[in-house]
């Protein structure tokens, strides 16, 4: 009898916890599936408060059509967030695994004060230095341009990703390098053939980092990027929302986000295990 | 470019006898992270003390006025309303997303059905951007178009659409719940990892001791995750103090200037009315009181290992 009853309580707590994480977990999904669902409407309703949130009168894309007619459309402001947010992943790939096997495995002098610098610069904001760094793009002839917001970018990452490399090359056992040189590897082929299978674990990680950094960032791309061709998406998204190409269309302004949020929530949901990896790693120390 | 070469340079030894070359070799492969650093770190950073001393406008030619930016700071009412306003922020912001994520963390923490489904949930708003969240929050906080306004008015809870973003305080209160939504799904799987460090027979030692749980959590939870509560601490504060983003795009600032943000106060100065050498000034003040942080929290971080 007893034992029924405590059963009976167990499952009622249970359905009482499982109450609260649905509920909670539809609070947090809630904005993001209003956007995703209300951005299928026509532009018409789209206008409409959100209630319901799923389209009434039929799916439409003309909100995305919508969309494409502001300022240089949809394609080019996209392209420019693919190709920064790539380059930057291309690029803070290579520095830092270049990096991260230097600093792991050779020594040299200022070694320790070179590596204290780079992962100190994350002390230091970088909105703060914003204008030097617009006037250094400017003198080196990357002022306006992608591959100057790039660069920007992939410094950024640096610290993060090379204090990640670094580690990732130390967990590896010397024997394995040893016998490799054995088998009379050079330094180059080392790392291309011993080393990179082993640590692409860590390489994932850096790379799902400076991919979300670079396609989410805002103040750089604001400041950085004056010309209209040269906008990434957060950048023509906020123009259209401050009604820069006329009246603010809210439709448009749904399907810009759907734009924005999808390939984030898609990477996340493929690499969650690395992310929460990269996360530790940042919160171990 | 010469920047590189000359603070490269002297780091490079000519001797190259033995294991030297070696060494010479490590120095390659950290040169272009180095490079980088120094061109679009270092040299800025310095530039940013240099220019602060000059009155330098976009274009024409600059001038060195010593420290008179900086006394102008100090007559600077706006920007000690928006260093003051930011401050205000901070505190609200981070007592709001640790009210919500700690709890979330406890919820996650133990393992039972679907627990992956709501922590990734839970995350989720976490990965996308401060500037993709803040757009779709000025859509539903929209008084036409909107969610809260509309509703709010079809259930008959006020009697004309009301405008969220149109007075300080319900702006204000809206910019919080956006970021707590946004954020709290990160702080809680920094709190989470400093939870599953506490090992379980410490816990299932005292509940056979018979503490409750309120006992354990204040005997054994918050001493044992110091160290990640400080973390989660230092970059929530750090971010705030930061914050641009949600301000810039929902509010503009408004209303009435009243949500000037230090870090929008200097772009303001820097790239709207283009006082290059004032920003920069400005921007000393913001560094210092940031450095400044991080290394109290540091100091408190590390003795905190200590403690435990």
């Amino acid at each position: 009898m007893a034992q029924a009853r405590s059963r009976k309580r167990r499952i009622g707590m249970q359905i009482a916890e499982h109450a609260t994480g649905i509920t909670a977990s539809i609070l947090f999904l809630a904005p993001i599936a209003w956007t995703v669902l209300s951005a299928f409407k026509p532009a018409q309703e789209a206008r409409q408060p959100p209630l319901p949130p799923w389209p009434t009168s039929g799916i439409s894309l003309e909100n995305y059509a919508t969309l494409n007619t502001f300022g240089d459309g949809l394609w080019l402001p996209a392209q420019n967030s693919i190709y920064v947010s790539v380059m930057t992943v291309v690029l803070s790939v290579i520095v830092s695994v270049l990096a991260g096997y230097g600093f792991s495995r050779f020594r040299f002098p200022l070694k320790n004060l070179l590596f204290v610098v780079i992962l100190s610069t994350i002390m230091i904001p970088f909105q703060s230095i914003l204008t030097p760094i617009f006037l250094v793009l400017t003198k080196i002839g990357l002022h306006n341009t992608l591959t100057g917001l790039v660069c920007v970018y992939v410094t950024l990452q640096l610290p993060f990703s090379i204090f990640m490399m670094r580690n990732a090359f130390d967990a590896v056992p010397r024997e394995i390098e040893e016998a490799a040189r054995m088998d009379g590897a050079n330094n180059v082929t080392m790392l291309l053939r011993v080393m990179l299978p082993l640590v692409w674990p860590g390489i994932v990680t850096i790379a799902l980092f400076a991919f979300l950094g670079a396609w989410n960032e805002f103040l750089a791309a604001l400041v950085l990027m004056t010309d209209q061709s040269k906008f990434t998406l957060p950048i023509m998204m906020t123009a259209l929302q401050s009604g820069r190409f006329g009246a603010i269309d809210w439709g448009a302004v749904q399907a810009g986000v759907t734009v924005m949020m999808v390939p984030c929530l898609v990477l996340f949901l493929l690499l969650q295990r690395f992310y929460i990896r990269g996360l530790m790693a940042g919160a171990v120390k | 470019m010469t920047t590189i070469t000359t603070t490269i340079a002297p780091a490079r030894p000519r001797k190259l006898v033995g294991a030297g070359r070696r060494q010479w070799i490590g120095l390659l492969y950290v040169a272009p992270a180095v490079a980088l650093v120094v061109v679009f770190f270092i040299v800025p950073l310095c530039m940013t003390a240099w220019m602060s001393l000059h009155n330098w406008p976009l274009m024409g030619t600059h001038s060195f006025i010593g420290l008179d930016n900086y006394w102008a700071i100090l007559r600077d009412t706006r920007f000690w309303n928006a260093l003051k306003f930011t401050g205000y922020y901070t505190v609200v912001v981070t007592i709001a997303i640790f009210a919500v994520a700690f709890p979330l963390a406890l919820f996650i923490e133990r393992p039972r059905q679907l627990t992956g489904f709501y922590r990734t949930s839970f995350f989720m708003p976490a990965v996308i951007g401060f500037a993709s969240a803040s757009l779709l929050w000025s859509w539903l906080l929209n008084v036409d178009s909107g969610l809260f306004s509309p509703a709010a008015f079809d259930l008959g809870l006020t009697e004309k659409k009301f405008n969220l973003l149109a007075t300080f305080q319900p702006a204000f209160w809206s910019i919080i719940a956006m970021v707590v939504w946004k954020v709290a799904g990160f702080t809680m799987i920094i709190l989470m990892t400093g939870l599953q460090s506490i090992p379980p027979d410490l816990q299932e030692a005292a509940m056979i001791d018979g503490a409750g749980p309120f006992a354990r959590f204040r005997a054994i939870t918050l001493p044992l995750m110091r160290r990640t509560l400080a973390l989660a601490l230092i970059l929530s504060v750090a971010g705030s103090i930061l914050a641009f983003d949600q301000f810039y795009i929902i509010l503009r600032g408004g209303p009435r200037n009243q949500t000037l943000t230090a870090v929008y106060w200097i772009f303001n100065q820097s790239f709207v009315s283009f006082k290059l050498g004032y920003g920069a000034a400005l921007s000393m003040v913001l560094l210092v009181i940031l450095v400044a942080l991080s290394l109290i929290q540091l100091r408190l971080l590390r003795q905190h290992e200590g403690v435990d």
